[in-house]
């Protein structure tokens, strides 16, 4: 199983590479959170959830269940 | 083709890319906020000037980051945009556009310009492009959107001129496609559609197809072909996603031609404070202490103006008194009109500060730190983190937290937080809180700053929060809706907040909430002076009842008068609905003084002050004009021969106000968010029975 972007510590970076279309919100395809992006986890809020990421360019914050969704590989 | 001398703009853009800012600079105070039809969100719409003969109307659609609509607020924008009978529909849109985050809000664009109308793109903040290393090859970036592409700062006032020449030559803007999807999604499929629907753009059907339900604004005979090709494809939701890679694809590849970015330039200002205001310690502990300073400068600084009003309103009834021939309509004036409006101008000032608090907190971003900050908390009590933003805005007032609402996702979690709204601390309590506290809880000073007064309000707004809190929790517990929730929320970069927007919000907000409530007031009050003004029989003969009285032989003239009046408006048509409920009310410890301003606060809170003004000035014998808290503090118990508004009857009706559900207004907002009766009677019931009951608890307890 690869990693999701809940698997990302403070300051780690990686590249999407899957994403669980029927499971997560078509708002977030559209603010550009797509395959061969960019994801940095920023900050996570307090009890881990939810997750500040920057993703092209967008500074947005989802919740653990959203990004159990988005597979990445870390770099 | 002739030119138009009115053209209709629409501004549509991002959340926080200074679209207002914008419509602000354009219409400058040329705007009015009314409703859409039907529904309750803020339409804003403005008058602006292009040149000696053109005017345009211009109409400030709200934020969103694309056209499909997932909430109210953005199905505005679709509609608007793609039904070409809306009264709203543009001859030309201008997308406003961030010059640090180009790339998504330029997704908008193609979306809007794929519709094929008249589409200008603004990019907005360019004054700060330098700082933060951002270059742009404008001409390049005209032929590549086949468009006209102005830079522009709404702060700094530049490129407005340049808009506003481009918008006067609306008519010849190329209104070419600038990412046709048809080939690259599925080519047959898009000839069918491109055939069978030839007088639509094909991005315009492709939409038409895409949302659920039917659209009301096209011919049967469209709807009949668009629902064939629902019914066609299953794969629309994959077609939606590939529409979304491609429109990056063509993004991308615009802008690696036409902008760059250095990056070693520019401040991490967003970083910095972030640390700070995210942390999982500190971000607590700041978000605590603003509360505390916005609430404690509610009371202390709204205090002065509050006291002028209040005198100045005593006086304007003395002058008003001496001057005016003496008869009926003038009593109605002095006893009615004047203390109803007193009643309500007495607290602008805490509702205008309150606005603005609400206003600088969402204009440099912290609100949607605030939101991260909470989900995980808000989740366990049935809400989301976007519901601190009607929670926090519910202490200016539940009508427009409520709209505030329609950003969360889920059905459910929007449903707790229109529910238990009502219970936060609006300011439409705060003149029944204002003059109680003043009543029955002594001016002191702790430690020198904390003000007794002051921290008897705090305590009544947390008291309103847990019972918020308390009551989602049992919903949560309860309800049994299950919708899949989804949460996603821009952090935006942190703005030093416009004081002309702030300005313009609170005046807007502060007139719409005072002629609201005026008008219910205004109303109220002469009915009531109405009603107390005659009765029946024992009314008429009042004088002579009460002369005829053993114990009248005694009283010196003046107490006579009073006597007699107090007898008329035990009488009066108001006096017997009064007695009326009256045993219904004792427990709490009311009279049916009180009784009679409860009643008509359920038309709305704020009512409460000017009925009793009006009672009292009607029981008055009406040698000296004074201010409501001057006679609420002498009016008697008879029973007790004590105060009437002692302590157990005070916090007894500080309490009621808390938890009761005394606003027709919110009432019939939650109707229609949430389409049914059901909610907004539940609230009235529910509120209200708890409201008697704790009310019940603390007189009883207290007396």
């Amino acid at each position: 199983m690869s990693d999701t972007i809940a698997q990302l510590e403070i300051g780690e970076k990686g590249i999407i590479c899957d994403i669980a279309l029927d499971n997560i919100p078509l708002k977030l395809l559209e603010m550009g959170c797509l395959p061969g992006k960019e994801v940095e986890l920023l900050q996570k809020a307090p009890l881990n959830d939810p997750l500040y990421i920057r993703v092209n360019e967008s500074y947005i914050a989802i919740r653990v269940e959203t990004a159990l969704q988005i597979a990445i590989d870390k770099i | 083709m002739g030119t138009k001398t009115f053209i209709k703009i629409a501004l549509v853009g991002n959340p926080n890319t200074g679209k207002t800012s914008l419509f602000n600079r354009l219409t400058g105070l040329n705007q009015k906020v009314g409703n859409y039809p039907g529904i309750t969100v803020d339409k804003k719409q403005g008058v602006c000037r292009l040149s000696k003969k053109i005017t345009a109307s211009v109409i400030d659609l709200p934020g969103t980051y694309s056209i499909n609509p997932t909430s109210a607020d953005e199905n505005i924008v679709y509609e608007t945009l793609i039904n070409d009978k809306n009264p709203d529909h543009p001859d030309v849109v201008v997308v406003v556009a961030e010059v640090e985050n180009l790339k998504r809000n330029l997704f908008l664009f193609t979306q809007i310009k794929d519709l094929e109308i008249p589409t200008v793109l603004v990019i907005n903040m360019a004054d700060q492009m330098e700082r933060k290393g951002i270059s742009i090859d404008v001409q390049a970036l005209e032929k590549a959107l086949s468009t006209k592409v102005i830079l522009l700062s709404a702060r700094k006032k530049t490129g407005i001129d340049a808009l506003k020449s481009v918008l006067k030559e609306y008519q010849s803007i190329n209104t070419k496609t600038v990412a046709d999807i048809s080939e690259r999604i599925h080519g047959h499929f898009f000839e069918r559609i491109k055939e069978d629907l030839p007088h639509f753009s094909t991005y315009k059907s492709w939409l038409l197809i895409t949302q659920k339900g039917t659209s009301d604004f096209i011919s049967e005979k469209d709807q009949e072909k668009i629902n064939f090709f629902k019914s066609r494809s299953n794969k629309i939701n994959k077609f939606q996603h590939k529409e979304a890679v491609f429109r990056y694809q063509v993004i991308n590849d615009i802008l690696k031609e036409t902008y760059s970015k250095n990056r070693t330039k520019g401040t991490d200002l967003r970083g910095v404070l972030d640390r700070i205001l995210t942390h999982k310690v500190f971000g607590y502990i700041f978000f605590a202490l603003l509360l505390t300073l916005i609430f404690q400068s509610i009371f202390a600084w709204a205090s002065i103006p509050m006291n002028w009003i209040d005198s100045a309103f005593a006086q304007l009834s003395e002058f008003a008194k001496l001057n005016l021939p003496e008869g009926k309509f003038t009593d109605l004036i002095i006893e009615g009109v004047i203390p109803g409006i007193g009643g309500i101008v007495i607290f602008v000032p805490q509702i205008a500060i309150l606005f603005m608090f609400v206003a600088i907190l969402e204009e440099t971003g912290y609100m949607s730190r605030v939101v991260f900050l909470m989900d995980k908390i808000m989740r366990r009590f049935g809400m989301s983190g976007k519901s601190v933003i009607p929670l926090v805005s519910g202490t200016a007032c539940a009508i427009p937290a409520i709209m505030s609402s329609r950003n969360i996702e889920s059905w459910r979690e929007r449903l707790i937080t229109i529910l238990v709204v009502p219970f936060t601390t609006c300011s439409a309590r705060i003149p029944v809180y204002a003059i109680l506290i003043a009543l029955i809880i002594p001016e002191k000073r702790y430690l020198g700053i904390f003000n007794l007064q002051g921290l008897t309000l705090l305590a009544l707004y947390i008291l309103g929060f847990t019972a918020a809190f308390l009551s989602a929790l049992l919903l949560h517990k309860v309800l049994k809706i299950k919708t899949r929730s989804f949460f996603v929320i821009e952090l935006p970069s942190y703005k030093i907040p416009s004081i002309k927007n702030i300005g313009i919000t609170v005046l807007e907000k502060t007139k719409a909430f005072v002629f609201g409530a005026g008008k219910i007031i205004f109303a109220i009050s002469i009915v009531l002076w109405f009603l107390a003004s005659y009765g029946g029989k024992d009314f008429k003969n009042s004088e002579e009842i009460v002369k005829s009285k053993p114990t009248s032989v005694e009283l010196t003239e003046n107490e006579l008068s009073r006597e007699i009046a107090t007898y008329q408006l035990e009488n009066s048509y108001i006096g017997k609905l009064g007695k009326t409920i009256e045993p219904a009310i004792k427990p709490l410890g009311y009279d049916w003084k009180i009784g009679i301003a409860l009643l008509s606060s359920f038309a709305a809170r704020e009512v409460f002050v000017g009925t009793l003004a009006t009672i009292y000035s009607v029981a008055d014998d009406g040698e000296n004009a004074t201010t409501i808290k001057e006679r609420m503090n002498s009016e008697i118990n008879p029973i007790t021969g004590g105060k009437r508004f002692n302590f157990a009857t005070g916090m007894s009706l500080l309490l009621f106000y808390a938890f009761a559900m005394q606003c027709m207004g919110t009432l019939a907002v939650v109707k229609r968010e949430t389409n049914s009766w059901k909610w907004p009677i539940l609230q009235l019931v529910g509120m209200t029975a708890l409201a008697y009951i704790i009310a019940l608890i603390a007189f009883q307890f207290l007396k």
